[in-house]
């Protein structure tokens, strides 16, 4: 059984349809591109699958994940699930993290909490070890003293780090990064990408990657999902939807990423 | 931003306004707590002749009934804090609570809610005070404190709705969501601590309006009775004597300015010392 299977999924906000008739699969461990321009309705189709979407958005359909179905249960029942089965890691590393508390803080509660539903719960001091261990794991610098540093005395690379700790620390089964790369420079950004391939590759998860750009995604994903407007356009292995984009709409895209690069590649 | 602005001034001015307000919060709570062992004077006994100007003997003079005017306004000090502190903690305790319920309340809901406290804030808080006062049996300094305290709640309630919902929409607050923090632990560990530095400084606000509101129910007669020396209750006695003994206005009044200001600065320093976004670095 698939660790993740979204079927048939329509997202309404007053009768105007946002996404329709979105269907998806994710095995564990393995990696899914969503492609598409802003409101397309990728992070939508993210929250959605957390059980965190806007009150007036009506979602209708079958989201299985980790066997239980999202649609429509009970709230203990999603905010279980969320922090054991899955994390999420978004695009804004400035306003991510809650501004008044210690870095070492924001990371420890995650923590914590996994190992309280586990039913081992750990001593203050087994927590700040597997905590350093984390900031260790994300390449931090010098994690002693982030620990104890507040998210402004940080850059934007570091604080995206802090971000994905963050989600490591719930041990998910299911990673969702909703543009994790969007706001930072070219350099951090393949950094932050290399990372969370090493990751997601070390500990098994599975990755939902959500992004505008294409050679972001056809760096980490093995496949993609092209959505349009609310409505998958076109879908395949990374490889194959880029080098031969079947849809209008991927050749444009495509040939748009081509354009850019040559564009800066021409340039002395 | 801060790395912007030099730190050396702002980092003085901050420890001024933290020094000068806890120097003045200082000196009224020393008083205040002084009076519980020792006064200058009996403070219900003649200690001189009526009406005396300050002299080395009374500081402050003597008041229509010769009773020592100086030891009245340390008492003065007591009451102030006690009616202070009272006031805000039981409007903090209400307001914030109902702030909160309607910044996660349903759409309905927090519209009656926020309806609710607009229109009790159109009411002066003395208004509603006096209404709560005059609502118990008695006039006592705990139904002052208690009216006051509800009296405030309204306003310290929609600043506090305002504020959670700003810190609700905060991309922390989702990010908390999805590692799955209950509500609870959403307003324990994130918007508690994001609104109080702004909350402190009103709640500072808020204990100034407080003692002087309880002044002006004791001016009226609603306050603390006999033989709590309420700053208020001093001025409305030296009302009839205010020509010949201008120090019995006076006295209170600059006692009352200077706690008002101290709160008012300690708060202010102390916001600056918890938000470690404003913090001189």
């Amino acid at each position: 059984m698939s660790l993740l299977s979204v079927d048939d999924l329509t997202l309404k906000l007053d009768g105007k349809v946002l996404v329709s008739n979105l269907s998806l699969a994710l095995e564990a461990g393995a990696r899914l591109g969503l492609i598409g321009e802003s409101g397309s309705g990728k992070s939508l189709t993210a929250m959605a699958v957390t059980g965190l979407l806007p009150g007036n958005i009506r979602p209708s359909g079958s989201i299985v994940l980790g066997g239980q179905q999202v649609i429509g249960a009970p709230e203990s029942t999603l905010n279980r699930l969320r922090g054991t089965r899955v994390a999420v890691v978004f695009q804004e590393p400035l306003t991510a993290l809650d501004p008044l508390m210690r870095v070492g803080r924001q990371v420890a509660e995650p923590l914590r909490r996994r190992a309280l539903r586990d039913g081992n719960p750990l001593s203050g001091t087994q927590v700040q070890a597997a905590v350093l261990a984390l900031l260790h794991d994300v390449a931090l610098p010098d994690p002693e003293r982030i620990l104890g540093a507040y998210p402004h005395e940080l850059s934007g690379g570091q604080r995206q780090r802090v971000a994905i700790a963050m989600a490591l620390a719930c041990r998910p089964d299911l990673l969702i990064a909703d543009e994790p790369t969007t706001a930072l420079d070219v350099t951090t950004q393949a950094d932050i990408l290399a990372l969370l391939d090493r990751l997601v590759r070390d500990r098994g998860m599975a990755l939902l990657f959500i992004s505008h750009d294409l050679p972001v995604v056809a760096r980490i994903a093995q496949e993609v999902v092209v959505l349009r407007q609310g409505e998958a356009v076109e879908r395949g292995p990374v490889h194959a939807v880029f080098t031969h984009p079947a849809h209008d709409y991927t050749k444009g895209l495509v040939s748009a990423a081509h354009a850019f690069d040559s564009a800066l590649g021409g340039r002395p | 931003m801060s790395t912007l602005t030099p730190s050396l001034p702002r980092r003085s001015r901050t420890s001024f306004t933290l020094w000068a307000g806890l120097a003045l919060v200082g000196l009224h709570v020393a008083i205040a707590l002084l009076t519980l062992v020792w006064t200058p004077y009996d403070p219900t006994a003649m200690a001189g002749g009526r009406l005396e100007a300050p002299s080395w003997l009374h500081w402050a003079g003597t008041d229509r009934l010769g009773r020592d005017f100086f030891t009245q306004i340390m008492i003065g000090s007591r009451i102030a804090l006690v009616v202070g502190i009272g006031a805000v903690a039981i409007g903090g305790v209400i307001g914030v609570t109902l702030g909160l319920l309607a910044a996660f309340a349903s759409t309905w809901l927090d519209d009656a809610l926020a309806a609710t406290l607009d229109i009790l804030i159109a009411f002066p808080t003395l208004l509603i005070a006096m209404l709560v006062v005059a609502m118990s049996d008695t006039a006592s300094l705990f139904t002052a404190v208690l009216a006051l305290g509800i009296a405030l709640s309204a306003i310290v309630a929609r600043l506090t709705r305002i504020l959670a919902k700003r810190v609700l929409l905060m991309d922390f607050i989702t990010a908390a969501r999805t590692s799955g923090t209950s509500w609870f632990g959403i307003v324990i560990q994130h918007i508690l601590p994001n609104i109080w530095p702004t909350l402190s400084v009103n709640f500072a606000l808020q204990f100034g309006l407080a003692v002087i509101a309880e002044a002006s129910l004791s001016y009226l007669g609603l306050g603390a009775p006999p033989p709590n020396a309420s700053w208020g209750r001093l001025l409305q006695e030296a009302q009839g004597t205010v020509y010949t003994a201008p120090i019995g206005a006076i006295a209170p009044g600059i006692a009352l300015v200077l706690l008002v200001i101290g709160v008012n600065l300690l708060a202010d320093g102390l916001r600056d010392r918890i938000d470690p976004t404003r913090r001189a670095r």
